[in-house]
């Protein structure tokens, strides 16, 4: 064909708009670009925006913490400034102890019916295993606060208005304990089922195959093989529930003296930081609430790093 | 996972039921595990039932005494047994949308940087930073709102943005520090990890393929965001922003550390104000029983609102997904 003859063609549409499409991208590359480079630059700069005020909460925690941080801070109980000696603001050690009971009596309750109702959930779909998934989900979003005025409801003077008086009731710390199990076990629940759903259904079917009941094979094939993962769960939830405050706002009674008995009134770390920092006339005692938080912080990081150390590690595992 | 077989199949074989009662091979044998199951999880759903009934039946006297007033009334004066939750529930929404207005830019800009711009090296440093940052204990946040934020606030900011707007509505009035804006920002802050994790995790599924595609059509840096990382993780990015709404609304005593505690309509941003958690949080301790029934309706406004929104963000999650389905 000669070039004449090409010429004498007649124009093809799908020719036009490629044609079109060309000068269209041409012509607006400028516009695009700049556009590109400003939303990018409007990128980078949220990115600095979200920085800054994380940044300098955790300057702020570490700058005036760690001038709080002695032997007797945490070994002593809190003391009244005097004129004399302003800045004796004692010590945490009640706040810390009674969070740790606190949490840990939670877990012992909150640990074993997480993990049933996990396993329930992952074994299951049955109408009733199906509404407590979303029940999990919905409790898990919840205001905390709620559980505080229920614990109060039911532990502190429920008993009373129905003329029982049980031993360890009023304000306990077995009623922060409740508070905080009913916050934990929906966080337990679905994160166990998530981890025993990880479980290969082959090994499962084998132990089955083997003539082991369901329980047997939950027991010794299924939850050892999701331990890493509920170890997990557990530590998320612990890291969750050492630093809820509004719960235990007015169930614990918040002493000031330490003691390992939950059936007496007790403290904890974050109700303690909320009274100081809030209601404290003392300027010593508002400033000695870093002291705290910033040990309630790496408490809480520990945990949650643990957390994270176990997962990655489970991950590479399965790999 | 091979580890896991061979350490525990001779456990289960040498448990004593298997080789010695071949019989209990059947479907009745389960039974237990069933009961067991079955019997602590509803041990559980015992107690939900019961928390449920004590918020709902502790606010009754509220509700026989108030009637709707306790929602529409305006005045909430627990000194004369005035319950009105209206300035208060506007004060949950205000705080709220203030935390979202900067959160909702600010952390998915945030969360695009990590993901698509910034190198691989420093990726990593931002997503722990940001988890681990997640995880402070609201208190905390609390705490820095008030004794560092709040005097910034006050002698800085507020009186930059009353020059700035020449003291207009709605930045004007007494520059406290403490305020409905402060409580707004540190909702802000507290919320602003939660965006960033879940949807920087959800735009980093958005396929390579479609990412180079577009790019490959000679697509823009900003068009390829726009156009196929963004839609293709709306979903996710809708159920980010559920989370920390919900989050915003319930958000309790770093709200009461910060906001003033003050039951009044704000006018403006700078109004000390209340929110529903926050005066349950404040008043709760030392009320009288008709206060306490009083409260007990608050929080089931508050459950009630916080039941919306998570309804509302499910409901966007599935209309998104089924658009994205359909495609």
């Amino acid at each position: 064909m000669t070039v004449e003859a090409i010429q004498e063609l007649p124009p093809d549409p799908i020719l036009e708009r490629r044609e079109l499409v060309q000068r269209t991208a041409a012509q607006t590359l400028g516009r695009r670009t700049l556009m590109s480079k400003f939303m990018v630059a409007l990128c980078g700069l949220a990115l600095i925006a979200a920085l800054i005020p994380l940044v300098a909460v955790i300057i702020s925690l570490l700058q005036k913490g760690l001038t709080w941080w002695s032997v007797n801070f945490f070994t002593q109980v809190p003391a009244i400034p005097s004129i004399t000696d302003p800045n004796n603001v004692g010590g945490v050690a009640n706040a810390i102890v009674g969070s740790a009971v606190i949490v840990a009596v939670a877990s012992l309750f909150a640990i074993p019916i997480g993990v049933i109702a996990g396993i329930l959930l992952a074994d299951s779909d049955s109408r009733f295993a199906n509404i407590m998934r979303a029940v999990a989900e919905i409790m898990t979003g919840l205001p905390s606060i709620l559980l505080g005025i229920f614990a109060y409801e039911m532990i502190v003077v429920g008993f009373d208005n129905y003329g029982i008086h049980l031993p360890g009731m009023g304000f306990s710390g077995l009623a922060g304990s409740f508070a905080l199990a009913v916050l934990m076990v929906p966080i337990i629940m679905k994160a166990a089922e998530t981890a025993l759903r990880g479980v290969p259904g082959t090994i499962k079917e084998a132990g089955l195959a083997l003539g082991a009941r369901k329980s047997v094979v939950a027991r010794k094939v299924i939850i050892p093989g999701a331990l890493p993962g509920l170890l997990t769960a557990v530590l998320l939830s612990f890291a969750r529930a050492v630093g809820e405050t509004a719960p235990l706002l007015w169930v614990i009674g918040a002493s000031d003296v330490v003691t390992w008995n939950p059936k007496n009134e007790m403290a904890a770390m974050p109700l303690q930081i909320f009274q100081w920092a809030l209601n404290s006339p003392y300027p010593s005692q508002r400033d000695a609430a870093w002291g705290l938080a910033l040990f309630l912080v790496v408490a809480v990081l520990i945990i949650n790093l643990a957390a994270r150390l176990i997962a990655a590690r489970l991950q590479k595992e399965r790999r | 996972m091979s580890e896991v077989l061979i350490n525990t199949s001779p456990q289960a074989s040498q448990g004593p039921d298997l080789a010695e009662k071949p019989k209990r091979f059947s479907a009745k044998s389960d039974s237990a595990y069933w009961i067991v199951l079955y019997g602590v999880t509803g041990l559980f759903a015992l107690v939900l039932v019961a928390f449920l009934l004590s918020i709902i039946g502790s606010s009754i006297p509220a509700w026989r005494s108030s009637g709707l007033k306790l929602i529409f009334g305006t005045t909430w004066d627990p000194n004369n047994d005035v319950f009105g939750a209206l300035p208060l529930i506007a004060g949950t929404v205000e705080s709220t949308l203030i935390a979202l207005f900067l959160a909702i830019p600010i952390g998915l800009g945030t969360a695009l940087a990590i993901v698509h711009m910034i190198p691989r090296r420093f990726r990593v440093f931002f997503s722990s930073l940001v988890e681990l940052l997640a995880a402070v204990p609201s208190v905390v946040y609390g705490l820095w709102g008030l004794l560092v934020v709040a005097p910034w606030f006050q002698v800085t900011v507020q009186p930059a943005l009353e020059k700035a707007t020449g003291n207009h509505w709605p930045f004007s009035g007494q520059e406290e520090g403490v305020s409905l804006l402060l409580a707004g920002f540190i909702l802000f802050v507290m919320v602003l990890p939660l965006v960033v994790a879940l949807s920087r995790d959800v735009i980093a599924v958005v396929p390579n393929d479609q990412v180079e595609g577009a790019l490959s059509l000679g697509a823009s840096q900003w068009q390829v965001l726009r156009k196929v990382v963004l839609p293709g993780a709306r979903t996710g990015i809708i159920g980010a922003i559920t989370l920390a709404t919900a989050r915003a609304l319930g958000e309790t005593v770093a709200v009461a550390m910060v906001i003033g505690g003050n039951p009044l309509f704000p006018h403006s941003t700078f109004s000390t104000a209340a929110t529903l958690a926050s005066t349950i949080a404040l008043e709760f301790a030392e009320a009288t029983p008709a206060q306490v029934a009083a409260l007990g309706a608050l929080a089931v406004i508050l459950m009630a609102m916080t039941a919306f929104v998570n309804w509302v963000g499910r409901r966007m999650v599935q209309r998104a997904a089924i658009r994205a389905g359909g495609k």
